[in-house]
Formats: structure tokens, sequence, C-alpha cells
């Protein structure tokens, strides 16, 4: 009986800890994924590396040719093509990938990756040109299958980042500001020591009326020591219901129906 | 086996969060929140007994008024007209109508009852977010009827605790020395009062001079500067029982006494052969221990909240300046280095500050800097104030200020006044007589 639980118990333990060191995310926050960037880059540079230029060149002639002769494909082709080519086109023989892997670990001629990168633009232009993103805005029905190839697409942080600051215009931004601002009554009782920011998740309907509103933080409202978090998340919620119907954009409601307001008041209180 | 492990690894898988787009509002707007007191509801039979108790026509419109003046006297809050109010107070304190609130603008809606029960004042109240439309807060005090201006102060500390995140500062009393009297020939008396100005009572008959009375932490005690056959020195009284006695046996004058935190030690200056420094009385036990030694003028000590530090001014630079020290008297530091004499340094009961008066190019100044001594703000100016003393939350500072006379000695006066931290708000305070020297009690209820 015993010996059965002792197995048990072994293999248990041994399941959990294979489990875990096959979660990687498990050891590492989602927020360490940057380090995924540089890995994209090194790729690129390997197949569009100055030595293989010549045998690049003649792929990319071959190509040019091939759609001069189909004379079907115009430059706004979709980026299937030059995917399907970019492993054949570039063919890296083992020996120099490790030349390759060898000057980047000397982190030599950093100069020299930019224009790297700039030489790889022009094979991933048609791939971070999205076209399908733009034929989906004229196309309904392409809608899915553009969302779908984004989402294959190994968008770095940064580019991430850019689409959603793209969300609203800087115009539309502080329209929105300035609105709550003349609404929020900041209480003037708070702590200028401790974390004074409030996240509060909207869903508005086109007039800019809010449907929902969610304070993400809610397990801070009820913590003994944090009483200052409800007073202020208050205030907050009070600002949004006082302010509305809010200042949105008139067009592009899917891209605002659902709104994340920051409330910080730290930069008021310190003056 | 395998499924349950396939399960679990499947949860734990992180899903990338759909992009929202987020807006940081760092901004917003220091103005008055708009609060509507509505009277408390009283019903005939209660109101028929108040007024045979304590004279008072409606108690419940009158316990209203005095939260609707401490709201405004605090410059947070804006309270609303009461003529523009549409509900009724009895059925407002059931089931406000929220639309007719927001029609009038109110971000925060006092609604309350008030009933008259075995001899006793109960009252109840509400606080409503209206905006919202939801109940905040709803509190029953019971209490003898004389008591029912305390009622207002705690209910509006309850209301500005819930608003604005720190505790009131209204059920509290302030000691001050009367003053009466040409300038030549003043009366002074220890005088004690509500915050807001009611309730004064003389404390003394004004045959000794008297200076720098301070509360305890406990409020039961006083301790003031009086004269004892001709000297300065250090009194104790007892509010309570009215009973007096004399802080120590010191043979030269004691002056600037004040509690430390706990309430059990005295601290004040003792002055002898022209060198005054810093000394401690245990009230217990009657023992006294010098805390700073030196040549020089050390006085006006007063600790910190937590009693392991000391802040008091001193001329051992050769100009009056503050310094910091740890209560043992040890690591002295000077933190002011402004231009200018610096004096009365009292630390906030936060901890964060200390208040002090500031004299510069013949100008008083009120002001307040981090306890190192950096981000000195003045928060006032004038002809001559001095003596800050702060309120139990830390908010607002009450000290005194004097009127220039004219060429024939005449229009001289001394009253109270309030400032808040940001220096906005600052108001005088009513007192019967001219005043001076005010120090804030703690809260009376906790």
């Amino acid at each position: 009986m015993n010996r059965n639980v002792v197995i048990s118990f072994g293999l248990h333990t041994l399941l959990v800890v294979i489990t875990a060191m096959s979660l990687p995310f498990l050891a590492k926050k989602p927020i360490d994924l940057p380090p995924i960037i540089s890995v994209e880059l090194i790729q690129i540079t390997d197949k569009t590396n100055i030595p293989f230029a010549p045998k690049a060149k003649k792929i990319i002639k071959k190509i040019k040719e091939k759609e001069k002769e189909k004379k079907v494909v115009s430059e706004q082709a979709p980026p299937k093509i030059v995917k399907k080519e970019k492993p054949d086109a570039v063919p890296l023989p083992d020996k120099k990938i490790e030349k390759v892997k060898k000057i980047k670990d000397k982190k030599q001629n950093p100069e020299k990756v930019e224009t790297e990168v700039k030489q790889t633009s022009e094979f991933e232009k048609k791939e971070l040109f999205d076209k399908n993103t733009i034929a989906a805005l004229i196309d309904k029905s392409k809608e899915e299958s553009a969302e779908t190839n984004k989402k294959l697409d190994k968008i770095t942080q940064d580019q991430d980042k850019s689409i959603d600051l793209g969300g609203l215009s800087l115009s539309e931004e502080d329209a929105l500001k300035a609105q709550i601002f003349g609404c929020w009554s900041i209480p003037l009782g708070l702590p200028y020591n401790e974390n004074l920011l409030v996240r509060i998740k909207l869903q508005l309907k086109p007039d800019g009326s809010i449907i929902r509103s969610e304070i993400l933080d809610h397990a801070r409202m009820n913590k003994p020591d944090q009483g200052f978090y409800k007073v202020l998340a208050e205030s907050a919620l009070r600002a949004i219901k006082l302010c509305q119907p809010l200042r949105v954009p008139s067009t592009g409601y899917e891209r605002w129906k659902e709104l994340q307001l920051n409330f910080d008041a730290r930069e008021m209180l310190e003056g | 086996m395998l499924l349950r492990y396939l399960f679990i690894f499947l949860i734990l898988i992180p899903i990338k969060a759909f992009a929202i787009i987020e807006v940081d509002i760092t901004r917003g707007n220091l103005s008055p929140l708009p609060v509507a007191v509505s009277p408390l509801s009283i019903d005939e039979n209660s109101k028929k007994n108040f007024k045979k108790i304590l004279k008072r026509e409606n108690l419940g419109s009158e316990i209203s008024i005095i939260v609707e003046n401490n709201l405004k006297q605090s410059g947070l809050f804006s309270p609303i007209n009461k003529d523009s109010f549409l509900q009724k107070p009895d059925i407002a304190n059931l089931k406000p109508r929220f639309e007719d609130w927001n029609l009038i603008k109110a971000q925060a809606l006092i609604t309350g009852k008030v009933t008259f029960i075995d001899e006793k004042l109960r009252v109840e109240f509400r606080l409503w977010d209206v905006l919202a439309g939801k109940e905040m807060m709803a509190l029953a005090f019971t209490t003898v009827p004389s008591n029912w201006r305390r009622v207002g102060h705690i209910i509006t500390d309850k209301v500005y605790e819930r608003l604005t995140g720190e505790s009131g500062y209204f059920d509290t009393r302030i000691i001050y020395v009367s003053e009466e009297g040409p300038k030549t020939n003043r009366v002074k008396k220890l005088a004690i009062m509500d915050q807001d100005g009611f309730n004064n009572k003389f404390l003394t008959l004004g045959n000794e001079l008297v200076l720098t009375p301070r509360f305890s932490p406990t409020n039961q005690m006083v301790t003031y500067l009086s004269y004892f056959r001709n000297l300065p020195r250090v009194y104790l009284l007892d509010i309570e029982t009215g009973t007096q006695e004399v802080v120590g046996d010191f043979p030269g004058m004691t002056f600037a006494p004040r509690f430390s935190p706990d309430g059990k030690k005295i601290i004040m200056s003792f002055a002898k052969d022209g060198n005054s420094d810093i000394y401690t009385m245990d009230l217990e036990n009657r023992i006294v221990e010098r805390v700073s030694n030196h040549p020089s003028i050390d006085t006006s000590p007063s600790y910190s909240p937590d009693g392991k530090y000391i802040t008091f001014n001193s001329d051992r630079s050769g100009y009056q300046q503050i310094y910091v020290m740890n209560s043992n008297g040890k690591n002295v530091k000077r933190i002011s280095f402004g231009n200018g004499l610096y004096g009365t340094p009292v630390w906030s009961p936060r901890g964060d500050l200390i208040a002090f008066t500031k004299l510069h190019k013949g100008k008083f100044y009120i002001g307040v800097m981090r306890t190192d001594g950096s981000g000195e703000r003045l928060l006032t100016e004038n002809f001559y104030q001095e003596a800050p003393s702060w309120s139990p939350n830390g908010r607002v500072l009450i000290f005194y200020r004097e009127t220039k006379t004219n060429a024939k000695g005449e229009g001289f006066s001394a009253k109270l006044w309030s400032i808040d931290l940001t220096g906005y708000n600052e108001k005088m305070v009513e007192t019967e007589t001219d005043a001076s020297d005010p120090s804030w009690s703690s809260l009376l209820t906790n």
C-alpha cells in the first residue's frame, strides 16, 4: 500500500516537474516577450546577408520575370507569392549560418544590422504592408481572412503597440481627455506615496454613452489598507457618468466600442 | 490521468488579450464637489420634545446646517442652496429620486432622520452617490440631546472621510488665548471652543498672563505658560476638573511646552543664565531629562507623531533656524536653509511635513517643509502672524494674525485664521474676543 503511494507520489511529482519545465511561460511573465524581436531580426539577417546577395538577386530577377510573363499580378498582389518564395529563395548552407552566428555573438557592426534590416524590408514589404487588411476595409467578406493572416504573421511587440495606438487619433484622444478632465473631481485626501492608478474598462454605445463600466483592479477596493483606492475609484466612476455621452469619434465604432481609461491622480496631487 | 494534465495544460495556456484602446487620464479638477445636504426629517412629536428641551424649532434642519457649514468651510465641498431642492426630506431619506438631485448638479446627497427616543436624541444619516444612484454609507447615533451640535460634526467627519479618503477634523476643539483691552494692557485668558467657534468657554480668569496653550493627545489635559511668582512657568490644566499645577520645580523659567504623542511626557524649554535648552518631564514619575545641550537658545520643541524625533528652533548657527534631532538629543541636523529667520516648528500629525513661521524682510510667513527641509512652501504672508497648529488630519493649519495699529496706537486686533495645505481656502475663525496662540485638539471621537 505504502509503496504504491510512494510510486504514485513520485510519478505525480515527476509529471508536475516535466509539465512545469515544458511550460516556459510559467517561469517567465508574458512581458518578457521582447527578446523575440531580436530573434526575428536575426533570421531575416541570415537570409539577406551580403554574401548571398547575388543569389538573392537572381531569385528576385526570376520572380520578376515570372511576374512579367504572367502579366496578371499587379503590385497589389497578395503577399502569399512572396511567402512561398522566401524559404526557397534563400537556401542557406549550414556552414554559412555558423559564420553569421559568430558575427552576431561578437555584436559587431550594429550599423550593418540596420542596413540589413532595410534590406529585409524589401523582402518583407509585402508581408508587413498587409493589403489584406486594406482589402478587407473595402470588401468585408475578406475581413475574416485578413484577421487570420494577421494572427499568423509574427508581429513584434513594437508593431503591436503601434496598432493599439492607432485606435484613436491624437485629436480624438485629446478631445476625450479634455472632456474627462473637466468631469473628474480628484479627492484631495489621497496619500501621495501610494499607487493612485484606477483602470476602468468601458463598453460604449455608438453615441458615446456607457453600456457598462468595470473597475479592473476591483480586488483592491476591499483591501483594508486600500480605503483610499475605493474613494479614488468612485471618483473616477462619477467622472465617467458625469461626462457621458463621451466625446468619441463619429466613425469607427468597432475600434472604440471598448475603451480603457487609466485614471492616475499622482500628477495632480504631487503638483 | 493524461486527460487531466492535458486539461490543466490547456487552462494554463496564456491567451493573448485582445488589444483595447487605452486613454490615460492624468488631470482632473480640484474644484469643490457639489453636495446636497437635505434637512434631516423629524416627526412632529420629536420636534415638540426637542423644542421643549433645547429651545430649538427644528433640530433636523439645524443639524443639517452644521454639516453644510462644516463642508463649506473645508473648501473641498460646495453645498447646494436648499431652495433648489425638489424632494422633501422625509421622502428623500427613504428613497431619493436621483434624477431630481442630478438635475440640480448634486454629486453627493446627505439625508437623515432625527427622533426623540427614551429622552435621547437619535440621528440616522445616509450618504448617497447621486450619479451612481447608490447608497455610500448609512450610520445612526444616539446621545443626550445637548450633544446635538457634536452629532452634526461627527456626521461631517464621516462624510468627509468617505468622500476624500482622509479622516475629518470637525469633531474637534480649539484652545486659544482670548485677548481683550488695549494693546498696552491686554487681559489674556485661556479659552476653549468647538472648531467652528461655538460653545466658547473661558478656562482662566485673566488675573495672570497666559501663553502657548497646547492640547494633550488625550484631550483631558492642557499645558500652557503662565506666571508663578513673577516667573514664567509651565502649567498643567485638567479641562474636566479645572485643577491646575506647575510642571516641575525648575530654578529658572520654563516655556514653550508641548505634549509627547503618547501624552505621557511634556517637552519644554528651560532657560537659565542666558542659556536655553530642551527638557522633558515624565508626567507619571516627574523625572526630568535634558534633551539638548548647547550654549545657544534652543526652544519650541515638537515631537514627530511616532515620538522618535524632535524638531525645534535654535540660533546655534548665528540665526534662528529649524533643527531635527533624535528624541534622545543625538544626531542634531539643521533643516532650514532659506533666507530669513525660522521658528515655531510643528510636526504634522501625518508625519510628512513640518509647519513653521518665517520672518523675512519684515514680513511673516506661515509655511511647510518636508522633514528633511526640502520642499519649502510658504502658504500665507502678512504683517504679523505666527504659531501654526495642525488639524488632526494634517490638512489644515490654524494660526493667529495681528493687524497694524495706526499712529495713535488704535486699530490693533489679533484673530485666528486657518489655511489648508494647498495655500487656498484661507479663512478667519470667528471668536468672541481677540485671539492668539491656537492649538487644535485631536478628534474627540475615533
